[in-house]
């Protein structure tokens, strides 16, 4: 095909953005499009949107746009690895990828959105972005998130607030704001994010994208900035369910260095997709629509059960008492590792270190009293508090009981059911500043994800429509440990009936208020 | 003196280094000595994202040791964090084991203060991770962290309270010593901090409950441990003597001043918050891990004694001298095969290497010659080519700059003299530069005898084969 021809069919740059990453390996693959050319389009898309989102916490465009041409030589050169077999269809070789901001990566800072690591550098690459770049993936840049993945609003970064690209004054969600936000505006075509509680989740259900939160040891968690390391998982958000498969068959799979990660066969997430769901057992939790969730999010989930009826699935009430008592435990076992995890932060021997002391003591007091935020210092506090002697029995021990308990009460419910149903989010985004001043309120956010993590299963979250405000609302299903396959299987099924994408897309209004 | 009524109860808390090569979280290397911060990497410097990873060796090592002092094995243990700030500590906790240790409940044997064999029993004992090192610079003012030895692998070994006064102190820890050299888990070096013990002391009067203890701090040796709590003691009874309450305090050793100080920790003690690591998982161990571990172990301290007094013939006094030390022994075991005269052998290390090592202050592994060394030099008097007294000289000289025994004598021109017309030239100087001696002896005074064999000595430097000078002057003086 001549350049000229090639230029004709396609496509201006927005609709380039607006492709899924499968389309855009066709596309590389057809040579109707180059990596080049993609990548161009993509950082066409970030000057025009990021001054309204503001994802980005770090951007790499420069570096971006020359690993694109090396990327297209690579592609186009005739080595054996890209010469037309079957393989190629899922080559990922210089598509563009952001990166939350507490994965390491070596030469761009990994900030956490922390002015504790305001200017470091990691001298190392964490396992995943190993991964993401020997797949020959680009990145843009590193997404911003709240401070060291604690928040569900993204307000809580040192860095600057992002918005909703549905609507600009209210929040993507949060921890993985950047990330949610970065794909729903086109400004990336997939993104790597972290859950400890529904970072992944509740974020891509307020931006009306898809994310994975992958079983506990499935995904590496080294090099991945720690804030509870029993409950911290990487995972994808995408634009839909095949990309985030796709970026699965990425990253999964057994790392040496993570003690935590699970040594299994490798699964194939793509082959897995088999648009079809007749037979599949749903369970729906009730209690996961009780007091507290939103009647539009309930509208919206209550038509997605019709939908998943009508495609053949066996859909069941069912009862799973747990939300408060996780929530709680939560708090309690998350806020425990952190205060512990984040001790590291001494101004010692990297990160910010104080111009004020005299002393030892003054010097660890100050730099961290200067380098953390409010919401990180609440939790510093409340993790210390319940690992205390005297507190410690009533609370972390406490804690681990109930966390034993929530486990026991999914295998009940898994024994019955391949896939459980809930909301992700309790609510659709709300508005920037209305619980900033409110933590109690803020970790209610979390009320429909945090079990999963307590209990170490897999969820994904994706869109299943719109309130009557155009906001978009999240599904999450739930599956059992390393039932991923099945899950983006039953989350494909009903992305193929419903075409969210080809029906809403996000407005970047902003309301004068 | 009061000080009869009172009863001393010790316990002790010894950190030893295992000398596994790499670090027990970590690749980097445990080398002592290196340049500052050269084995160092993102994980024993806690960089943000690190993970550890546990060196099965270290579980292995901690498992001998546990065996070789008779402790039950845990087959489900873990590790703990032990959170605390210090600059030596990058990860702001220290990586342990709390409430679930490899090893519980052992003991080892002892002689107390009697002679009489005694167990001192063990709690426990666990793994875990040194810290790094601060520097203090005087000049600058200034302290610099060296991280080369944070992650270097631990274990701790923890007495119960049974220890009765520094003798047993001291010959717990030397045997705690030995035993882990046998089993090659440690070496044990005390001046390299590679074997260290913090010590529990109180005082009571033995029908009351145990006293107030206090935990003493930096004792760089051996001599020190005794010497601290030889202090320790005294001190506390004079105290309780004197009504003045002891209180459960750390204190720090002076050396120098030969006493302790309190270290003013702050009143609410340190609180650890240990809980469990969530980055590593359950250590389990199966029953033929164990098995093996135990199959494979080297042969004991004891076992060595019992086949030097029934196939050497050595007496228990010096077997016990022997097995003191992995590394007397092996000398002992190695010299004595290349040699076969193992009574020589054992009478070199447990005399005159024993006096020559206490009065330069050495460890027995500090020896700085081989066994081959030792074996050559007991051949060469054996042999005749120099005397005994000769070779206490080379002996010094294999101390000083360790070389073969043949080639010091060379050099020196020690070898003996036992050429007969060369002595008989000598006898016949010395008789004639002597005649009040010779008269003497003729006399019946058989004490000018040795007089004229010293003079002799004398005269050949002490090379002259003493039998034949000997056989010599009674010859001539019959005549």
């Amino acid at each position: 095909m001549s350049e000229m021809n090639r230029k004709e069919m396609i496509l201006m740059e927005d609709d380039i953005t607006r492709l899924t990453v499968h389309e855009l390996v066709d596309k590389l693959n057809s040579n109707e499009l180059t990596s080049e050319e993609i990548t161009k389009a993509y950082i066409d898309r970030i000057n025009e949107k990021e001054k309204d989102v503001n994802a980005f916490v770090t951007l790499t465009t420069d570096t971006a746009l020359e690993k694109a041409k090396e990327m297209d030589k690579k592609r186009y050169s005739n080595n054996a690895e890209f010469s037309g077999n079957t393989k190629m269809r899922e080559n990922l070789v210089g598509i563009p990828i952001g990166i939350k901001d507490n994965m390491c990566t070596t030469g761009v800072k990994t900030t956490c959105s922390s002015k504790m690591l305001e200017n470091f550098v990691s001298p190392y690459n964490a396992t995943v972005v190993d991964k993401v770049n020997d797949s020959g993936l680009i990145s843009l840049g590193k997404l911003n998130m709240d401070e060291f993945a604690m928040g569900s609003s993204t307000e809580h970064s040192a860095m600057k607030i992002t918005r909703n690209p549905w609507d600009l004054n209210k929040v993507p969600g949060g921890s993985s704001g950047g990330s949610a936000a970065a794909v729903a505006s086109d400004m990336v075509p997939w993104a790597l994010g972290s859950d400890t509680g529904g970072s992944i989740r509740q974020p891509a259900s307020l931006c009306g994208v898809v994310g994975l939160k992958p079983t506990y040891g499935l995904v590496s968690r080294y090099g991945l900035v720690a804030f509870a390391s029993s409950l911290d998982q990487i995972g994808p958000i995408t634009k839909d369910v095949k990309d985030c498969a796709m970026l699965m068959n990425v990253i999964a799979g057994y790392d040496e260095k993570d003690s935590t990660s699970i040594d299994m066969p490798k699964v194939d997430y793509v082959s897995a997709l088999k648009n079809d769901v007749k037979g599949l057992k749903i369970g729906v939790p009730k209690e996961f629509f009780g007091e507290g969730i939103n009647e539009e999010v309930k509208d919206q989930l209550q038509k997605a059960i019709e939908i998943y009826k009508e495609l053949g699935a066996e859909v069941e009430e069912c009862s799973l008492n747990i939300s408060e008592y996780a929530l709680a435990t939560y708090y309690i076992v998350s806020c425990a590792e952190a205060s512990s995890n984040l001790g590291r932060f001494d101004g010692i021997r990297y990160g910010h270190r104080t111009e004020n002391f005299s002393d030892l003591n003054e010097l660890f007091v100050n730099s961290r009293t200067e380098g953390f935020g409010d919401e990180v210092k609440r939790r510093i506090i409340l993790g210390t508090y319940v690992l205390s002697s005297g507190y410690y029995d009533a609370y972390y021990k406490k804690a681990q009981k109930v966390r034993t308990f929530v486990k026991k009460e999914f295998d009940k419910c898994f024994a019955k059911y391949d896939v459980l149903l809930t909301p992700t989010s309790p609510i659709p985004a709300f508005d920037i500043g209305s619980k900033s001043d409110n933590p109690l309120e803020m970790y209610l956010a979390d009320i429909c994800t945090v079990s999963i993590n307590i209990a170490n299963l897999c969820a994904i979250s994706i869109p299943a429509g719109v309130t009557s405000d155009n906001m978009p609302v999240g599904m999450q299903l739930i599956g059992n440990r390393f039932t991923e396959a099945t899950l983006l299987n039953t989350a494909y099924t009903f992305e193929q009936k419903t075409n969210f994408r080809d029906k809403y897309k996000p407005s970047f209004r902003r309301e004068e208020k | 003196m009061s000080n009869e009524i009172y009863e001393t109860v010790i316990g002790l808390e010894v950190h030893a280094e295992l000398s596994t090569k790499t670090k027990i979280f970590c690749s980097c290397k445990t080398e002592f000595g290196a340049e500052p911060n050269t084995h160092i990497c993102p994980i024993c410097t806690a960089l943000p994202g690190a993970l550890p990873k546990l060196n099965e060796k270290v579980v292995e090592y901690a498992v001998k040791a546990g065996l070789a002092t008779n402790c039950s094995i845990e087959q489900n243990s873990k590790n703990d964090r032990k959170n605390y700030f210090y600059p030596d500590l990058p990860k702001s906790y220290q990586i342990s084991q709390y409430d679930k240790p490899l090893c519980n409940n052992g003991y080892i044997e002892i002689e107390d203060d009697n002679g009489n064999p005694k167990k001192i029993r063990i709690l426990r004992i666990h793994i875990e991770e040194d810290a790094g090192k601060l520097n203090h610079s005087d000049f600058s003012g200034e302290s610099l962290v060296d991280l080369n030895r944070a992650g270097v692998p631990l274990i701790e070994i923890v007495s119960e309270p049974d220890i009765r006064s520094s003798g047993e102190a001291d010959r717990y820890l030397k045997k705690l010593k030995s035993i882990l050299q046998y089993i090659e888990v440690s070496d044990c070096k005390m001046e390299e901090g590679s074997f260290r013990a913090d010590v529990n002391i109180s005082v009571h009067k033995p029908n009351e409950p145990f006293g107030e203890r206090h935990e003493l701090k930096n004792m760089n040796s051996f001599k020190s441990i005794q010497r601290a709590i030889d202090y320790e003691k005294d001190i506390q009874i004079s105290d309780l003597e004197n009504g003045v309450k002891v209180v459960q305090e750390t204190m720090r050793w002076d050396d120098v001043e030969g006493r302790t100080f309190s270290m003013r920790e702050k009143e609410n003690a340190q609180d650890y918050r240990y809980f469990p690591e969530p980055d590593l998982i359950a250590i389990k161990l199966s029953d033929e891990y164990i098995e093996n571990i135990k199959k494979n172990l080297p042969e004991m301290p004891e076992s060595r004694k019992k086949r030097y007094m029934s196939d050497l013939a050595l007496s228990e006094k010096d077997a016990n001298a022997l097995i003191s030390s992995k590394a007397y022994s092996d000398i002992f075991e190695e010299a004595g095969s290349i040699c076969k005269n193992y009574k020589a052998v054992c009478n070199w290390l447990t005399s005159d290497i024993a006096r020559i090592l206490n009065e330069r202050e050495l460890e027995p592994e500090n020896i700085p010659f081989t066994a081959k060394d030792l074996a050559e030099l007991v051949e060469l008097i054996d042999n005749d080519t120099i005397s005994s007294t000769i070779g206490k000289d080379v002996l010094e000289e294999l101390f000083d700059n360790p070389r073969s025994p043949k080639k010091i004598i060379d050099e020196k021109g020690l070898a003996q003299i036992s050429n007969k017309d060369e002595i008989a030239e000598v006898v016949l100087k010395v008789l004639k530069e002597n005649e009040q001696s010779v008269a003497d002896y003729k006399a019946g005074k058989d004490r000018a005898l040795g007089f004229l064999v010293g003079q002799a000595m004398k005269v050949t430097k002490g090379k002259a084969n003493p039998k034949m000078l000997n056989e010599l002057f009674i010859e001539e003086l019959k005549k």
